[in-house]
């Protein structure tokens, strides 16, 4: 079977040079935040490097502000995902489980606010929160987060209630149990995993937006609004250790929840 | 079953979020059109169009803006089509091929940037790899401040390889919900698969495809940190101007006029992909 061969040959030689290009940069920045800081402006560079170190990574992290900006995000991050969560998760329920009026409208909106650049609005906002003593906190960036991530909470966890039969919480409720007892007792274990998918995927929203945060905080920096506003002035050095930590959170959460992308990008 | 608790219980389900979302959004939306349409004493003006418009970055940030978003929604749909043809054919392995190709979408348009920083930056990976295949004698200064058509090159390589992914996954769904036995009898009577790829399986296609497009077009409007991490202020674009009138200049009227221009592109977008026809609802759901 020599054409079978050579089509098998040309399948796998072009999944592995596209497998390289989704790759590649991920391995740059990896070398280059492990980079000695003897080698930092070396050229031209090793793309095999005979050493590596972490004493140019802790430099900057001690004296760069990078890691305090690492709590900010993290702390938007966990209330991002606690707010659309809670907001999100029982608006997708409903949609999944009862016909009613203006359910078609409100998916209509769950779509258009998944598409709406909301980070836009981080100007009007700004305005806003200062009248309420809310700007350059944790909150403010929390809160618009929140209304980027929802859509993506209430796709997820609603193809997960969909996905579940409806008779089993049905028939708890024959056999006595309370509306929400049913729920809690049935449905919900099942759902589980779709849940903490959407948390996640609330999560990585949060950490990886840049221009709401860069907006509404001046000192309250995440760690992507503080890598913007020292693009200027940051060595090379740090920005590449920068992105490594920014990316290496979102990627790994993101491989975790891969069954569900399909979901949140997938037919409308 | 169905008590008076039993259709209350879905409107109380799903008015938080709404409420969140209006408040949220709307009237933020509200306030953006007031601060770019109403002057100091509160009247209707354009002044801050005007100024806009006689701004020295806004025509280079408006074609900057169109220029990459012709560049590279074409090109990676392309990408992303030829992407999710080699994925469908189910060679053994796809899944974990599929999984790597939707790996950069993880990554924020910040970090995309700074990735292929290190390539493109001076003493980056691109130049040590070119020289020492001897290509170069001395590094290409990419992103040079002269350097047009390095910067955009360079971004569209960035942006292309961050966000493929995102129309990857929608033509991978629309994919799935063509019957394969359509591929298959053609095949029986004969058809390639190029010949199977071209008249069977993308005019079937073709709703994904549309909806990718729009997506895509609704992101480019906001292209903004890939741009500033790879260019800095060497090339403007729409986003940056919101940005920069900001942060920068501290003029919160000019920012929002940039910001309504963005909105007003991004709605003109929303509007069109609604009214595209899409797969059946029914279809998608069960």
């Amino acid at each position: 079977m020599k054409a079978g061969t050579l089509d098998r040959g040309l399948i796998y030689g072009t999944a592995l040079v596209l497998a390289i290009w989704a790759l590649i940069p991920f391995y740059f920045i990896a070398i280059s935040a492990f980079t000695p800081q003897s080698n930092v402006s070396a050229y031209p560079k090793p793309l095999f490097p005979g050493s590596v170190s972490v004493a140019t990574m802790q430099l900057f992290l001690e004296s760069s502000g990078v890691v305090p900006a690492m709590l900010n995000s993290l702390a938007v991050a966990l209330l991002t995902v606690v707010v659309s969560l809670a907001l999100g998760a029982p608006a997708a329920y409903a949609l999944a489980r009862f016909r009613f009026r203006g359910r078609a409208a409100f998916r209509a909106v769950v779509l258009v606010t998944k598409l709406f650049p909301v980070a836009i609005l981080a100007i009007p906002l700004a305005a806003i929160f200062v009248r309420l003593g809310l700007y350059d906190s944790l909150i403010s960036v929390a809160l618009v987060h929140s209304a980027m991530a929802i859509p993506f909470v209430i796709l997820i966890v609603g193809a997960v209630f969909v996905a579940l039969p409806h008779d089993l919480e049905e028939a708890a409720e024959t056999l006595g149990s309370s509306r929400w007892g049913a729920f809690r007792r049935v449905a919900l274990p099942p759902a589980m995993p779709g849940l903490a998918a959407a948390a996640i995927f609330a999560f990585v929203i949060s950490w990886n937006e840049v221009f709401a945060a860069s907006i509404l905080t001046v000192r309250a920096r995440t760690l992507p609004a503080q890598v913007l506003a020292s693009l200027s002035t940051s060595p090379l050095a740090l920005k590449f250790i920068a992105a490594f930590f920014m990316v290496l959170p979102a990627v790994i959460f993101f491989i975790l929840i891969r069954r569900y992308l399909r979901t949140v990008w997938g037919p409308r | 079953m169905h008590t008076r608790t039993g259709q209350l219980l879905p409107f109380t389900l799903v008015l938080p979020s709404m409420a969140f979302l209006a408040v949220l959004i709307l009237i933020p939306l509200a306030q953006a059109l007031f601060l770019a349409f109403a002057s100091d004493s509160g009247g209707f003006t354009l002044a801050n169009f005007q100024r806009m418009l006689a701004d020295a970055n806004f025509s280079d940030a408006y074609r900057n803006t169109f220029l990459l978003l012709v560049l590279i929604v074409p090109l990676q749909v392309a990408l992303a089509l030829a992407i999710a043809l080699l994925v469908n054919s189910r060679f053994r392995g796809h899944r974990l091929f599929f999984l790597i190709y939707t790996i950069p979408l993880a990554v924020s348009d910040l970090a995309a940037g700074l990735l292929w920083l290190a390539a493109f930056t001076e003493r980056g990976y691109l130049n040590s790899v070119l020289q020492n295949a001897g290509v170069i004698s001395q590094p290409v200064l990419w992103l040079s401040f002269d350097n047009f058509a390095g910067l955009v090159t360079a971004i569209v390589i960035a942006e292309s390889w961050r966000t493929t992914a995102m129309v990857l996954l929608v033509l991978i769904a629309g994919l799935e919900l063509i019957p394969r036995e359509l591929s298959e009898t053609a095949a029986l009577f004969g058809a390639g698969r190029f010949r199977r790829a071209v008249h069977v399986v993308l005019p079937l296609l073709r709703p994904s495809l549309q909806s990718a497009l729009v997506i895509r077009m609704i992101f480019a409007f906001q292209t903004f940190a890939v741009v500033f991490a790879l260019a800095g202020r060497n090339l403007p674009v729409l986003a940056g101007g919101t940005y920069s009138s900001y942060a920068t200049n501290h003029d919160e009227r000019l920012a929002a006029a940039y910001g309504v221009v963005i909105l007003a592109l991004s709605l003109v977008a929303i509007v069109l992909y609604l009214s595209l026809p899409g797969p059946r609802e029914a279809e998608v759901e069960r």
